[in-house]
C-alpha cells in the first residue's frame, strides 16, 4: 500500500511538471519559427514592419520561452530525484540522447537567446538574422533528441539487458536515433507546436483586427501564421503519432485503448466514432462504427488485422509466464555470476523479463505466482481505456478543426478580406486555447497510454521510481503545484500587459 | 576503441571539466545574484547588474543541464543515487533555478518598486541557494552518505534533509558561497564602471580573503576528521560496473593518501589556496580579466580538490562501504562512454568558440547611461 502511494504520487508529479512544461514548449518550438520567418523578409526587404513584427512577437515569445527553460529544468533532474531506479536501469541508453541534447540543443539556443535581445545593435542585420534562425534550429533539435529519448521508453530498440550489471546496456545507437516511433514523434510533435505558434499569432492578431488597432501590422502577421498554420495543420493530422503504433505489443495496445477495441476484428477494422467504453464489464456500450476505417489508420493497408484488447491480454499471459525463468536465472545469477546454466537460460527469456516483473505488484516471488496472479497482471497491461479513447477523439476533432481554421483563413487572406470577415476572427479568437488542448491530451494518450510500463516491455512503472518517503514526494508535488500557478498568473499577467500595449506604429514601407 | 578502464577515468576527468566549467561560467552569474540587494542600490544600479549578465547567464545555465545529462549517460548509477538520495535538497536547488530564469525576465517588465524588489530577492536566492547547496553537497560527499544497494542495485537511503545539514558541510557550504561571491564580485568589477565597480572591487578583496581563510580551514578540518574509505579488493578498472562487486572499508584520513604519495598533487589544492590571495591582492589593478582568470583558476583547484582527494571514489557511502559508487562501478557501459565521448569532441569545440564569439559581440561594461537609454529593451 505505501508502495502504491509512493508510486502514484510520484507519477502524479511528473504528470503535472511534464504537462506543465508542455504549456510553454510547444508555443517555442512554432513561435521561435514564426519570428524568424518574419526577420527574414525583414532582412530581403528591409521593411520596418517586418523587423517591428519580430521585435513585437519577439517580446511574447521571451516571455513564453523563460518559463520553458524554468519548468524545463525539473525535468531533466526529475529522472534522478524521483526515478532513480528507472535512471540506473536504462540510463546507458536514455541518457544518451539527453545528453546530446544539452550538447547540441539547449547550449545553442541557452546562449543566442541573449542576443537575440540585445544583439540588435550590436551584430549587423544578417548576424541578427543568423542568431534568430539558431535559437529555433535550437530549439527544434531540443524536441529532436527528447522525443527520440521518449521513443525508446515506447520501442526499446538497440539495447539488451545485463545480468552483471542489472540493467540495460546499449547495442546499437543507430538503432535508437532513427527509431521508426521517433520519427513519427518528432514530426507530429513539432507540427503540433507550429500550429500552436500560428493559432497564437492568428488568434493575437485577430483581437487587434476585430479592435481596429495595428491593422497593417495584424493583416500581416496574421497571413504569415495562416499559411504557416495550413502547412503545420496538415501535417500534424496526416503524419499522425499513431502511425508508429502499429510496432510493437504495447502500442498496439494503446491503438486497442484508443478504439476501445476489445475483440480483434476482421480486417480492415471499424473506426469506433462514438462509444462509452466500460472498464469493468469489459465492453464499450452505445458503439457507432465507421467500417474500414481504422485498419486505414492504424496499418496503412486493408487485409492487416488490428488485434483486440482480450488478445493482447492473452498474449502478455503467455510472456509472463515466458519470463520467469528468466527471472529466475538473473536471480541465480546474482548470486553467483559463474552459472552459464542460468546464463543460457536468461539469454534465452530475456525478451520476456520485463513481463515477470509485471507480477513484483502481486509478489516477491514471481516463481511462486497463482495463476490469479498472472491473471491480474496481464490484465494490468491494459491502460484505462475511456480517457484514452475520448482524449483521442477529441484532439483529433481539434485537429481537423485546425486545418478548417487555416484553410478559411488561407481564402479570406488570398481574397485580401481578412479585414472584413469578422465571424472568422472572432473564431480565431476563440480558438486561442485549442491547440495547448490538443497537445496536452496528445501526450496523455502516449504516455497514459505506455502504462503500466515505464519502459514498453522491460520495466514497469511501479519499479521504476526513487526508493524515498512518500511524504517528501507529496511535500514536493504541493510545492510545484503552488510555485508553478503563482508563476502561471505572472506569466498570463505579462502576456496581457505587452498585447494589450501592443506594436509600435510603423510605416508599412 | 579505446578500453573500458581508460575510458571510465577520461569521464571522471570529464566529470570534473563540466563541475568546473559550470562552477566558472555560471558562477560569476550565480555570485552576481547573490551580491546583486548589497551592490547596487538604486534601480539603475540595480539593472546594471542584471543586465551584465541578463544576456549570458542562460547559456552558463546549460552547463549544469549538460552536467545532469552527462552524468545520466556516463554515470547512471551516480546520477540516480545522487540526486534521489538529496531529495529534499535537490528540490530546494530546484525551486532556486526556477526562479532565476522567471525572474531574469519578468522583473524589469513592470515598473512597480515592490515587484521589482521582491525579484531582486529572488534572483539573491536563485545564486545563493543553489551556490549553498552544492558546496554543503560536496560536504557530504567528503563524509559519505549513508546508503546501500541489494541483489537488484536497488538503493536504500537512511539520511535526509537535516542529516545533511552537518557542522563540516555547511562549512563546505560556505567555502561555495565565499568562492562564487568572489567570481562573480571580479565578474562585475570587469563589466561595470563607477560606483558599483569601486564597491566590487572592495568585496573582490573581502569575499577572497575569506574564500581563501574558510578553504584553509575546512582542508585543516578534513585532516583532523579522520573521514575517508579505501578499497580492499574486488574493483577491477576494466569489469562491467557493479557497485556491490567490491568490497571497501572506512579508512581514517584516507582523502589525504594520495597527497602524500604523489606530492605534486598539493598543487591543485594550492591553486584553491593561491588564486584568492592573488585576487584579493590584484582586485585594484586595471587587468581585470587577469584576475577573472586567476578566480577561474582558483575554483577549478577547489574543485579539482574534491578529486584529487575522493579519486576513484564517487560517492561514498558510510553506513555499507561496499555499495560506494566508484569511477569503476559506476558508469554506464564501455560502448556508451566511447559515443558520448566521441559527441563531447565534436560538439564542447564548437560551444565554446561560439560561446566565445558571443562574449566578444557582448564586450564592454555596461554603464547605467546604457540602461537609461534602452529601460524597454534591457533586462
Amino acid at each position: 500500500m505505501s508502495l502504491m502511494s509512493l508510486v502514484d504520487l510520484s507519477r502524479l508529479q511528473f504528470a503535472v511538471t511534464a504537462i506543465y512544461h508542455f504549456l510553454f514548449v510547444p508555443l517555442t518550438l512554432g513561435l521561435s519559427i514564426l519570428i524568424a520567418i518574419m526577420e527574414s523578409v525583414y532582412v530581403m526587404t528591409g521593411r520596418a514592419i517586418w523587423r517591428e513584427m519580430t521585435r513585437f512577437w519577439g517580446v511574447l515569445f521571451g516571455i513564453n520561452f523563460a518559463m520553458g527553460v524554468a519548468t524545463g529544468i525539473t525535468m531533466e533532474f526529475q529522472f534522478g530525484t524521483n526515478w532513480a531506479y528507472y535512471s540506473h536501469y536504462v540510463g546507458d541508453i536514455f541518457g544518451v540522447p539527453l545528453a546530446i541534447e544539452g550538447l547540441m540543443a539547449f547550449f545553442l539556443e541557452g546562449t543566442f537567446i541573449g542576443l537575440f535581445f540585445l544583439g540588435w545593435d550590436r551584430l549587423t542585420r544578417l548576424q541578427h538574422l543568423i542568431v534568430t534562425w539558431l535559437v529555433a534550429i535550437g530549439s527544434n533539435l531540443s524536441a529532436l533528441w527528447i522525443l527520440i529519448a521518449n521513443a525508446w521508453m515506447q520501442n526499446p530498440t538497440g539495447a539488451h539487458f545485463n545480468p552483471d550489471t542489472m540493467r540495460m546496456e546499449l547495442d546499437s545507437l543507430s538503432a535508437v536515433f532513427f527509431n521508426p516511433v521517433a520519427q513519427s514523434k518528432f514530426v507530429h510533435t513539432v507540427s503540433a507546436g507550429y500550429v500552436t505558434g500560428a493559432v497564437f499569432v492568428l488568434a493575437i492578431s485577430a483581437w487587434y483586427l476585430l479592435k481596429g488597432r495595428h491593422v497593417e501590422f495584424a493583416q500581416r502577421s496574421a497571413t504569415v501564421a495562416i499559411s504557416f498554420g495550413l502547412a503545420a495543420s496538415l501535417s500534424v493530422v496526416v503524419l499522425g503519432d499513431e502511425s508508429g503504433y502499429t510496432l510493437t505489443e504495447h502500442q498496439k495496445m494503446k491503438i486497442a485503448a484508443i478504439e476501445s477495441l476489445w475483440h480483434t476484428e476482421p480486417a480492415p477494422a471499424g473506426f469506433t466514432l462514438f462509444g462509452l467504453p466500460d472498464m469493468a464489464s469489459r465492453s464499450t456500450h452505445a458503439q457507432l462504427q465507421i467500417p474500414w476505417l481504422l485498419g486505414l489508420i492504424a496499418t496503412r493497408s486493408i487485409d492487416t488485422e488490428v488485434p483486440g484488447i482480450f488478445e493482447l491480454v492473452d498474449r502478455a499471459k503467455t510472456r509472463i509466464q515466458d519470463g520467469l525463468p528468466a527471472y529466475d536465472a538473473l536471480h541465480t545469477l546474482r548470486k553467483h555470476p559463474e552459472d552459464e546454466e542460468a546464463r543460457r537460460v536468461l539469454t534465452a527469456h530475456a525478451d520476456d523479463l520485463g513481463y515477470a516483473l509485471l507480477l513484483r505488484r502481486y509478489t516477491n516471488e514471481p516463481a511462486s505466482a497463482t495463476p490469479a496472479q498472472i491473471e491480474r497482471a496481464a490484465w494490468d497491461t491494459v491502460p484505462s481505456v475511456a480517457p484514452i479513447f475520448w482524449s483521442f477523439r477529441v484532439m483529433v476533432a481539434l485537429g481537423f478543426g485546425f486545418i478548417a481554421l487555416f484553410a478559411v483563413g488561407f481564402y479570406q487572406a488570398a481574397r485580401r478580406q481578412l479585414v472584413h470577415s469578422p465571424q472568422f476572427l472572432r473564431v480565431a479568437l476563440w480558438m486561442l486555447p485549442t491547440p495547448w488542448i490538443a497537445a496536452e491530451l496528445g501526450w496523455f494518450v502516449a504516455e497514459h497510454g505506455r502504462q503500466p510500463w515505464a519502459i514498453e516491455g522491460v520495466l514497469p512503472t511501479f519499479l521504476a521510481v526513487s526508493p524515498i518517503p512518500a511524504a517528501n514526494v507529496a511535500l514536493s508535488l504541493l510545492g510545484f503545484v503552488v510555485f508553478y500557478s503563482v508563476l502561471a498568473v505572472f506569466d498570463v499577467m505579462l502576456l496581457r500587459k505587452y498585447i494589450l500595449i501592443g506594436p509600435r506604429d510603423t510605416a508599412a514601407n | 576503441m579505446l578500453d573500458f578502464a581508460t575510458l571510465k577515468v577520461i569521464w571522471w576527468l570529464l566529470l570534473g571539466i563540466l563541475l568546473i566549467g559550470f562552477a566558472i561560467m555560471d558562477g560569476f552569474d550565480l555570485g552576481a545574484g547573490i551580491l546583486l540587494p548589497f551592490i547596487a542600490r538604486t534601480d539603475t544600479e540595480r539593472r546594471v547588474v542584471i543586465n551584465t549578465i541578463g544576456p549570458v547567464w542562460e547559456g552558463n545555465q546549460v552547463w549544469l543541464i549538460l552536467g545532469g545529462g552527462a552524468i545520466f549517460a556516463a554515470w547512471p548509477a551516480l546520477y540516480a543515487a545522487s540526486f534521489s538520495g538529496f531529495y529534499l535538497a535537490m528540490m530546494l536547488v530546484l525551486a532556486a533555478l526556477i526562479l532565476r530564469p522567471v525572474a531574469f525576465k519578468f522583473r524589469s517588465k513592470l515598473s512597480n518598486a515592490r515587484w521589482r524588489a521582491s525579484w531582486d530577492w529572488a534572483l539573491f536566492a536563485g545564486g545563493a541557494v543553489p551556490t549553498l547547496v552544492f558546496g554543503v553537497a560536496m560536504g557530504n560527499l567528503l563524509r559519505g552518505v549513508p546508503f546501500s544497494y541489494d541483489d537488484e542495485l536497488r538503493a536504500t537511503y537512511a539520511f535526509g534533509l537535516f542529516d545533511l545539514l552537518n557542522p563540516f558541510s555547511v562549512f563546505c557550504g560556505l567555502v561555495s558561497v565565499a568562492m562564487l561571491t568572489t567570481h562573480g564580485a571580479v565578474y562585475l568589477a570587469m563589466k561595470t564602471d563607477g560606483v558599483i565597480a569601486a564597491r566590487a572591487r572592495h568585496i573582490s578583496k573581502l569575499a577572497a580573503l575569506i574564500w581563501f581563510a574558510l578553504f584553509a580551514l575546512a582542508g585543516l578540518w578534513l585532516s583532523q576528521s579522520g573521514y575517508g574509505l579505501e578499497i580492499q579488493h574486488g574493483a577491477l578498472a576494466g569489469a562491467s560496473p557493479d557497485p556491490r562487486a567490491k568490497s571497501a572499508v572506512l579508512s581514517s584520513g584516507a582523502w589525504l593518501v594520495h597527497y602524500a604519495r604523489w606530492p605534486v598533487l598539493m598543487l591543485v589544492p594550492g591553486l584553491g589556496l593561491l588564486a584568492p590571495l592573488l585576487v584579493a591582492a590584484w582586485s585594484g589593478t586595471q587587468r581585470r580579466l587577469v584576475v577573472f582568470v586567476i578566480s577561474s583558476l582558483g575554483i577549478a583547484g577547489v574543485i579539482g580538490s574534491m578529486g584529487a582527494s575522493l579519486f576513484p571514489f564517487l560517492l561514498p557511502s558510510s553506513s555499507d562501504p561496499s555499495s560506494s559508487l566508484t569511477v569503476w562501478d559506476a558508469s554506464s557501459s564501455q560502448r556508451t562512454l566511447g559515443i558520448m565521448l566521441v559527441a563531447v569532441a565534436i560538439f564542447l569545440p564548437i560551444v565554446l568558440a561560439y560561446t566565445a564569439w558571443v562574449y566578444r559581440v557582448l564586450r564592454g561594461p555596461v554603464t547605467s547611461a546604457y540602461i537609461e537609454a534602452n529601460t524597454d529593451s534591457s533586462y
